[in-house]
């Protein structure tokens, strides 16, 4: 993605997907032919279960801020504008809304012209994980499109522009909801010849058999989920409990007012959300 | 131009030692803006301060802590974070295989290649019986200080390593409601039937570019010469009609396509 500028606010230390709030990270609409599907879209993935805090001496949370170089002071959001470099220390200006422009508005919608087998794109270009709930009034046309693609066992693929950057993105169904997942253009995946692996050699008919007989005897039928485990997350969490315990480091301040540094559930904003109730949340 | 390599280990499979080198698997093609203070045109860094007194916190006094409740920090040392770390080593060990649909689209994080490091005669039969096989390797290994999950999958002659995602990481579509709505008619769901059919295709990388990258390169470069290009106003139209209208329109438009085609 796009460096964004983020405000002060935005910009606090927390690194968890979870506290970006309870508003969709992009709203936008799905096309299949002439039928068009409005939609929210939320992270599908949480960064860090366990994120730490950074403080100061005394304890308190501090916010990370961006300052000028020349004059040592704190920016605000619109005392800052993207650069690029065309040469040592010299940036072509570029604005928020010059990039937003810049996107032809047929660019703007998902529109699936292509649907293909849930099993068929390489792992290799999938990048990041959201979900799409229908919004206000789509419910309809979002549970056919959801509900034929489960049936048919199809994934649907396109591009499409969101914040300042083009995605190639295929969209699943699961459950009757419809989850994106952002992938890798083609120029972005380096092929083994351009790495300078080896081509491939002729090895013995045995050598080969016998892994495949490792395979086997190693084999399951099912990915076991024990794998998946993160383990020094749960390690750290002992750790914080223990300390807590013996009341050792421990530190309290005073709650921050309003809603900033609080953490949003993602999963009650995706539950709200696909009951159709995301206006009263 | 050859790439180096990032990590050397041995895969490890009982007491067979595959020994390999890892590359990264891709080259990220965003086009990269850096934050610039607009009076001054340079290059802004970021530092901590305490937002009380907007004073800055050096790097030295800062400690890290974890809030157990809303205002309530325990703090954890660096050394006590240190003893977290597990002990390196050089070896990717494998727990098991699996079908590759067992591992969903969402969990797949980073991809690496393995190329064989010295003797190449293991990595390649291996490269083999796993496409043999179809199968993927679920593995264990610890490389900078991180543990890692991850899968290995042949892709043609090579071996593909992905880091995979903690299943505390992803959102399970099964923990969430259906959405709420009303069913579609049965009319509406055979002609999205026939849509989506209309539709369907290969997956063939090819066929899509980053248009956008390339519309911005354009855009700073006109810039970069002085120019100031001219760009169109958006505006969001939406247009209302019953869905099985649009859904009849859509499959009559394609069918002519096609036919043209």
């Amino acid at each position: 993605m796009a460096t964004r500028k983020s405000s002060k606010r935005s910009a606090s230390n927390k690194g968890n997907g979870n506290a970006r709030g309870a508003r969709p990270f992009w709203s936008g609409t799905i096309t299949f032919g002439l039928v068009s599907v409005p939609v929210d879209l939320y992270p599908g993935t949480r960064t860090n279960r366990a994120p730490l805090r950074m403080l100061g001496p005394k304890g308190e949370p501090l916010s990370r801020r961006y300052f000028s170089q020349k004059t040592g002071k704190d920016l605000e959001d619109d005392e800052m504008i993207r650069g690029y470099e065309i040469d040592k220390d010299k940036y072509v200006m570029v604005t928020d809304e010059e990039l937003e422009r810049l996107a032809p508005e047929s660019s703007r919608d998902i529109d699936l012209r292509r649907f293909v087998d849930l099993q068929s794109i390489p792992p290799l270009y999938f990048e990041r994980s959201y979900f799409l709930a229908p919004s206000e009034g789509s419910e309809k046309a979002y549970k056919l499109l959801a509900g034929t693609m489960e049936k048919e066992g199809l994934a649907g693929v396109a591009t499409f522009v969101m914040r300042g950057k083009e995605y190639l993105v295929a969209i699943f169904p699961e459950n009757g909801i419809l989850r994106a997942e952002t992938m890798r253009f083609p120029d972005e995946i380096r092929s083994p010849r351009e790495i300078d692996i080896p081509e491939k050699k002729k090895v013995p008919a045995a050598t080969v058999k016998k892994f495949e007989k490792l395979i086997s005897k190693h084999s399951d039928k099912h990915l076991s989920l024990k794998e998946l485990k993160d383990e020094k997350t749960e390690q750290l969490l002992k750790l914080v409990e223990k300390k807590r315990k013996q009341h050792k480091d421990i530190v309290e301040v005073e709650e921050p007012e309003g809603d900033e540094g609080k953490v949003v559930d993602l999963m009650e904003v995706l539950k709200k959300s696909l009951a159709g109730k995301r206006k009263a949340a | 131009m050859a790439a180096r390599a990032i990590w050397k280990g041995n895969l490890k499979l009982n007491s067979t030692k595959v020994p390999v080198k890892l590359y990264s698997a891709v080259k990220d093609q965003t086009v990269r803006f850096h934050i610039l203070d607009v009076k001054s045109k340079t290059r802004v860094k970021q530092h901590m301060v305490n937002p009380e007194t907007d004073e800055e916190v050096p790097n030295e006094e800062i400690q890290k802590g974890f809030e157990v409740e809303p205002g309530t920090f325990v703090i954890l040392h660096e050394q006590e974070l240190e003893s977290l770390e597990p002990e390196a080593s050089r070896e990717i060990e494998v727990e098991q295989f699996v079908p590759p649909k067992e591992i969903p689209p969402e969990y797949y994080d980073r991809p690496y290649y393995l190329g064989p490091d010295g003797d190449s005669a293991a990595y390649f039969a291996l490269a083999e019986a796993l496409g043999n096989q179809k199968k993927e390797a679920v593995v264990r290994w610890v490389m900078r200080k991180q543990p890692y999950v991850g899968a290995i999958r042949a892709e043609d002659d090579h071996l593909v390593l992905f880091t995979l995602r903690n299943a505390e990481e992803v959102l399970s579509a099964k923990d969430l409601p259906r959405p709420a709505g009303r069913a579609p008619e049965k009319k509406e769901l055979s002609m999205a039937k026939q849509l989506v059919e209309l539709l369907k295709g290969e997956f063939d990388p090819k066929d899509y570019k980053d248009e956008y990258r390339v519309r911005v390169m354009e855009f700073v470069e006109k810039k970069a010469q002085g120019h100031k290009p001219k760009l169109h106003l958006v505006k969001t139209k939406r247009k209302a009609a019953s869905l099985d209208k649009v859904l009849s329109k859509s499959i009559e438009a394609l069918k002519k396509h096609k036919k043209a085609a």
